[in-house]
């Protein structure tokens, strides 16, 4: 038992730190993806919602093909696309090639993968706005865009938070993805662990339950952000 | 009132004209966008098209969809027969039984597969004699054996969610109903509840379904050659992006048409319920 604190204490001699530094990573990872897909995905339901069959066909291929590619593959035909694409851009403009950052490589799947869901989230969410509201705000002579921020989204947040907090702990879970293309997550951090210790069983089980604690506060986080959104519902 | 019986003259009224609306305007760039990306994939695939690298990795990929298929139809099988009793667990009144469904049902949902399978896969490696013992290690030596265990385990948890929620949402009534008509409990489960629980059930068994192919690619990375892993070799030789959009296209197709597949019979079975 002794023995296992040791493997887990900060500093040289343990691999607490370098744990810790990856769950880091894993949380900065998912946090700055968060605010991408969700303003894609936001933006590919208004798609989906309009009038216009182009725009519609337009959104729903998106969604055909990041909802039906393997996560990993997306990773990385990003990841080998992106440097083979940029490396020849780079090399007709400066003459050197140019190196795909994975943490910008992770980021990029990641938010293909979690907009096209969430603009599923959203679209269902946009069905449950009914038509007077949009009438009303036409009534009080509000422009489309001000409908939109002023109506439409307050309420948009409330009926789709419930599937965005789904895909929040699905994206935390994905980005461990990302340590295959040689992020130093919280994964990749616990592959180097075993390398060196050789205990496989104890690193990875520590591993997983980390990702489970940072569940864990995701969900009390999102219940007291759901409380809050239904906060004029006269329900808690 | 005469105009009420009066046929109407009006002729309708003519079909709006469609104008350039920037709504229709973006679709319009965005649609030509894919065609573009489309066509720039086909054009690769056709200008990059390679006989010998065909002949050479064709039967390795070919080989890999199937090793592809056999996993994920073994995992949701398996994972069918576990979740039966975690779904039991998750509906016991009983604290410490729903407690322990609970916590399974939670790691597998609550961690990432690609931990789950290093979990496995790697820790068995640290219990060599134990396993040996037991006569186990044949089985966790092997790769695939350890992807197709984790998958398993990992389906069976959320199908549990998936068979308990549709037998929570079939209302009580049909359970008093049956209570008063007299059936035993078994047959209650399994002519009255049941039937009612799977066509709710349906549909995210078919979403899970489709999580099991596209996570089944996480087994590429403890080596297993399936479609995935296939790829990477190949790509690993070649360094030819082809081999990733051809597996990409595979796996779209194959995701594609199981998705319709489901809608139809899920159209077929549901086909009383609608009005």
């Amino acid at each position: 038992m002794a023995n296992y604190m040791e493997l887990l204490a900060f500093g040289d001699s343990g691999w607490g730190d370098e744990l810790a530094h990856g769950v880091l990573v894993t949380v900065t990872l998912a946090l700055a993806t968060l605010p991408l897909g969700l303003l894609i995905g936001f933006l590919i339901a208004v798609a989906k919602n309009s009038s216009e069959p182009l725009l519609r066909n337009a959104a729903h291929v998106y969604t055909t093909i990041f909802r039906g590619l393997p996560e990993l593959l997306t990773l990385f035909l990003i990841y080998y696309g992106g440097q083979m694409a940029m490396s020849a851009l780079w090399r007709l403009l400066f003459g050197h090639p140019f190196e795909v950052n994975s943490y910008l490589a992770g980021m990029i799947a990641l938010a293909l993968m979690f907009s096209s869901y969430a603009s599923e989230v959203f679209l269902s969410a946009f069905k449950g706005i009914t038509v007077g509201q949009y009438e009303g705000a036409y009534a009080l002579g509000l422009s489309r865009f001000r409908t939109m921020l002023l109506i439409i989204l307050p309420q948009l947040v409330r009926l789709a938070l419930p599937g965005l907090s789904n895909l929040w702990l699905i994206l935390l879970k994905d980005t461990s993805l990302v340590s295959v293309i040689g992020l130093t997550d919280l994964l990749r951090n616990t592959n180097i662990a075993v390398g060196v210790t050789k205990q496989a069983f104890f690193f990875f089980f520590v591993a997983c339950s980390l990702y489970l604690v940072m569940s864990i506060i995701s969900s009390v986080g999102l219940r007291r952000v759901s409380a809050w959104a239904e906060r004029g519902q006269g329900r808690h | 009132m005469t105009y009420i019986d009066a046929p109407s003259t009006e002729r309708p009224p003519a079909a709006r004209r469609r104008t350039w609306t920037s709504a229709r305007v973006t679709g319009l760039v965005l649609m030509m966008l894919w065609a573009a990306l489309g066509l720039s994939i086909v054009y690769m695939l056709v200008v990059g098209y390679d006989p010998e690298k065909v002949t050479k990795y064709g039967p390795r990929i070919l080989s890999g969809i199937w090793v592809t298929v056999k996993l994920v139809a073994m995992s949701i099988v398996l994972g069918a027969l576990i979740s039966i009793p975690v779904v039991i667990g998750r509906l016991s009144h009983n604290p410490i039984i729903g407690g322990i469904a609970f916590g399974y049902s939670y790691f597998f949902r609550g961690t990432p597969l690609l931990a789950q399978t290093f979990l496995v896969y790697y820790g068995a490696g640290q219990f060599t004699d134990v396993l040996k013992a037991a006569g186990l290690w044949v089985f966790f030596r092997d790769a695939y054996f350890c992807a197709v265990f984790t998958f398993s385990l990992n389906t069976a948890a959320y199908q549990a969610e998936i068979l308990a929620g549709a037998i929570r949402a079939v209302p009580s009534g049909q359970w008093q109903a049956a209570d008063a008509l007299g059936l035993r409990p078994f047959t209650t489960m399994f002519k009255v509840i049941l039937p009612q629980a799977l066509i709710t059930a349906l549909r995210p068994y078919g979403n899970e379904v489709i999580l099991m192919i596209k996570g089944s690619a996480i087994a590429s990375i403890i080596t297993v050659l399936d479609l995935m892993g296939q790829t990477r070799y190949a790509f690993s030789k070649t360094y030819d992006l082809q081999i990733y959009i051809w597996a990409a296209v595979i796996y779209l197709l194959t995701v594609e048409v199981l998705r319709r597949l489901w809608e139809m019979m899920e159209r077929r079975l549901t086909r009383h319920l609608r009005r």
